[in-house]
C-alpha cells in the first residue's frame, strides 16, 4: 500500500520522464514482438500458402524463382514450357492433377495469368477449401475473352461482373503497351487470403493468343501446377525432371523450396532483431538514466521517509517497483503498437503478396517478450535502488541552500 | 526509570583533510516520561547531530542511549528504524513535509511506518492542528506556519513517547512562532509524550521549565568545531 503510494506519486512527479521512457520501452516491446511474429507467420503463411499443390514443373532454372512465380505471382518467369510437357505430366498416373498457367501480362500493374477452369473447380485454393465466386458471377469459359477477377483486384480497381478491360503487354504496367484485346469479367472470387486474390484470370488460350505475342510460342505455358498422388511420386519426378533430366525444373517439395526464401533472408532477420534489442537496451538504460538522474532531486525526500521510520529495503523495493511500473506501462503501450505496426506490415505483405497475415493471431513473443522487458525494466532500477538504499539521512534532511 | 538516558555519548566526523573532530561528546543526560525540556545553545554546538543520535538516524562512536528501555546503540539498522517509528515523532526546523503529497498522506505515511496508518486520527489531529480543510492541499499551497502545523500533526500522530524539535520555529515569524510551540506543547501533554526541544530562542526557551545548554552539556562544542 505504502510502496504503491510511494510509486504513484513518484511517477506522477516526474511525468515527463516517466512517459518518455515508458514510450521508448513500448517502441522497444512493439518492434520486438513485430518482429518476431512477422517472421513467424510469414514463414509459417508463406510455407503454408502452396494450397492443394505439392510440386511446380517450369523452365530449368532456379526453383525458388519458379515457385514465387507459379504460385505466389512474384518474380519473372524463369522461361516457358512446352504444352506437350504439361501433357506428359498431367497423363503420369502419379499425378493427380496438372494444371498450366501462362503469365506475361498484366492490368495495371496486376498480374493476368491464363489457365484452365479446373484449376477452380478442381484445386483447393488452400487444403480443405475451394475457390468460390461472388454471387453473381460464374467462371469463364476457355476459349472465350472472359476473366475471373481475384477479390482484392476486385476491390482496388472496382471491378464487377459486366466491366471490360484491356491487358497491358508484361508483367509491370505501361500505358503504352496496351493490347487490343477486351475482356469481359464474369465473376469475382470470395477472398481466399491467398495470392489468387492478386490476380486476373483469364482463359490459358487467351494469354497464349494474345495480340502481339509471339506465335512461335504461342502453345507454350510458363508453368505447370502439379499434385501428386504420394510423396513416392514426387521423388520419382525429381529423379526424372532435376537429375536425369536437364531440360526442365521440378521444384518439390514445395516447403522446402519456399523454406530457403527464409533462409536468404534470415540474416534480415537477425538484423531487424538486433535492432530491436538494441531498442530494448536502450530503453532500459533510458529507465535506468530517468531514474538515477531523479535521485538527485529526490535524496531530501528520500531521507524524510528514512527519519519516519522507512527501512533501507522500503526505499529500495520501491525504486524497483518504480522502475517495473514505468516498464508495464510500456508493455501496455506496446501491445497498441504491436497491433499498429502489424496492421501496417500486414497490409503491406497483403498488397505485395497476397499473403494474409493475422495480427491478432496468438504468440508466445506476445507475452515473453512483454515480460522479458518488464524484467529488464526492473533490473535497470537495481543500480538506482543501491543509490536509494544507500542515501545518507543525516546529510540529506536539511534543504539545499 | 527514565525514559531517556544517555551515558558518555560520543560522536566525531572525519573532515576532508582525514582528521576526527568530536561534535557530540555528552557525559550524561536524561529525560522522564511526559517531562518537557529544552535545549539551548548557538550554531555549531552540535544540537542537530545530538537529536539524530537520539533519534538513531545516526549512530554514537561510543557510548549508549538508552530509550524506551532499547539501547539505540546495539540495535541493528531496521530495528532502530522500528523503535523511532514506535517511540519518537521528529519536528525539523525546515518542516521537512513530502511535497509530493497531501497534508493528509504525509500524516498517514509518518503513522504508516509505525502502528500504521490511521485515517480518521489523522483527519482529527490535522483538524486539531487547524488544517482540516487542508486535508488534500499540497505542502507547497499552504503558508509556512501551516506547513509547521501538518509536520507537527505529523510528529505526534503515533503517540510517540518522545517528540524532538529541532528548532520548530525557527522558520517562523513571533506570531506563529509563539502558536507553534504552544501547539507543541499542548499536543505533547494531552498525549502524555516527553518533549526535547532545541532553540537558541530565548523566548521559546523561557517557556519551558528545564532548560538545558548544550554548550555545557557537549563537551564537544568547546572545541569550536563549527558544523
Amino acid at each position: 500500500m505504502i510502496l504503491w503510494l510511494l510509486v504513484r506519486r513518484s511517477l506522477r512527479q516526474h511525468l515527463l520522464s516517466t512517459v518518455v521512457t515508458a514510450l521508448s520501452l513500448a517502441l522497444a516491446g512493439g518492434l520486438l514482438m513485430s518482429v518476431w511474429v512477422v517472421k513467424r507467420q510469414a514463414r509459417a503463411t508463406f510455407t503454408g500458402q502452396t494450397g492443394a499443390w505439392d510440386a511446380v514443373l517450369g523452365a530449368r532454372g532456379a526453383k525458388l524463382q519458379l515457385v514465387l512465380n507459379a504460385l505466389f505471382h512474384l518474380e519473372a518467369s524463369p522461361g516457358n514450357v512446352a504444352f506437350a510437357d504439361f501433357q506428359t505430366m498431367s497423363s503420369n498416373r502419379a499425378v493427380a492433377l496438372a494444371v498450366p498457367i501462362a503469365v506475361g501480362d498484366n492490368y495495371l500493374g496486376y498480374r493476368i495469368v491464363g489457365t484452365l477452369t479446373n484449376l477452380f473447380t478442381e484445386a483447393e485454393a488452400a487444403p480443405g477449401r475451394r475457390f468460390r465466386l461472388v454471387a453473381g458471377g460464374r467462371w469463364f469459359e476457355d476459349g472465350y475473352r472472359e476473366a475471373v477477377v481475384g477479390s482484392f483486384v476486385a476491390q482496388r480497381l472496382g471491378l464487377k461482373p459486366g466491366d471490360t478491360f484491356k491487358p497491358y503487354h508484361g508483367l509491370n504496367f505501361n500505358p503504352k503497351e496496351q493490347h487490343e484485346d477486351e475482356y469481359v469479367v464474369t465473376g469475382v472470387l470470395e477472398p481466399s487470403n491467398t495470392p489468387a486474390d492478386r490476380v486476373l484470370w483469364i482463359p490459358l488460350a487467351g494469354l497464349q493468343n494474345m495480340s502481339g505475342h509471339a506465335a512461335a510460342t504461342s502453345s507454350d505455358v510458363s508453368a505447370v501446377l502439379v499434385k501428386l498422388r504420394s510423396a513416392v511420386a514426387g521423388q520419382q519426378l525429381d529423379m526424372l525432371y532435376n537429375k536425369q533430366g536437364d531440360r526442365l525444373t521440378f521444384a518439390w517439395p514445395l516447403g522446402t523450396v519456399l523454406a530457403q526464401l527464409f533462409d536468404k533472408m534470415g540474416w534480415f532477420d537477425q538484423v531487424l532483431e538486433l535492432v530491436a534489442y538494441l531498442v530494448a537496451l536502450v530503453a532500459a538504460g533510458s529507465v535506468l538514466a530517468s531514474i538515477y538522474n531523479s535521485l538527485s532531486a529526490r535524496r531530501r525526500d528520500l531521507a524524510i521517509l528514512r527519519a519516519l521510520g522507512a527501512r533501507r529495503t522500503l526505499v529500495f523495493a520501491s525504486i524497483i517497483l518504480e522502475a517495473t511500473s514505468i516498464a508495464a506501462l510500456g508493455m501496455a503501450l506496446a501491445w497498441g503498437l504491436y497491433a499498429v505496426i502489424m496492421g501496417a506490415v500486414s497490409a503491406v505483405i497483403r498488397a505485395q503478396t497476397g499473403v494474409v497475415l493475422d495480427p491478432w493471431a496468438w504468440d508466445p513473443v506476445l507475452v515473453i517478450a512483454p515480460l522479458a522487458l518488464v524484467g529488464l525494466g526492473a533490473l535497470a532500477g537495481v543500480l538506482p535502488a543501491i543509490k536509494a538504499y544507500g542515501n545518507p539521512v543525516a546529510e540529506n534532511l536539511a534543504p539545499e541552500s | 526509570m527514565a525514559l531517556l538516558e544517555i551515558k558518555n555519548l560520543r560522536k566525531s566526523f572525519r573532515t576532508p583533510y582525514g582528521q576526527f573532530l568530536p561534535v557530540v561528546d555528552v557525559p550524561g543526560f536524561y529525560l522522564d516520561s511526559g517531562e518537557l525540556v529544552a535545549l539551548s545553545g548557538p550554531s555549531g554546538t552540535g544540537k542537530t547531530t545530538f537529536l539524530n543520535l537520539i533519534a538513531g538516524i545516526l549512530t554514537g562512536d561510543s557510548g549508549r542511549i538508552l530509550l524506551d528501555g532499547q539501547n539505540m546503540t546495539t540495535l541493528s539498522e531496521p530495528a532502530r528504524d522500528r523503535h523511532r517509528a514506535a517511540v519518537i515523532g521528529y519536528i525539523f526546523q525546515t518542516f521537512n513535509l513530502l511535497q509530493g503529497f497531501t497534508c493528509l498522506e504525509n500524516v498517514l505515511l509518518g503513522m504508516s511506518f509505525g502502528p500504521g496508518a490511521d485515517r480518521v486520527r489523522a483527519r482529527s489531529l490535522l483538524d486539531r492542528v487547524g488544517l482540516g480543510d487542508r486535508l488534500d492541499y499540497f505542502p507547497r499551497q499552504l503558508s509556512t506556519g501551516q506547513q509547521q502545523r501538518v509536520a507537527v500533526a505529523r510528529a505526534l500522530a503515533n503517540r510517540p513517547k518522545l517528540v524532538l524539535a529541532d528548532e520548530p520555529t525557527g522558520n517562523l515569524d513571533p506570531a506563529n512562532a509563539a502558536q507553534a510551540l504552544a501547539l507543541i506543547r499542548e499536543l505533547c501533554a494531552e498525549q502524555g509524550s516527553a518533549l526535547l526541544l532545541v532553540s537558541h530562542d530565548p523566548a521559546v526557551l523561557a517557556a519551558f521549565p528545564r532548560r538545558e545548554s548544550l554548550a555545557t552539556l557537549n563537551q564537544a562544542s568547546r572545541t569550536e568545531v563549527v558544523l
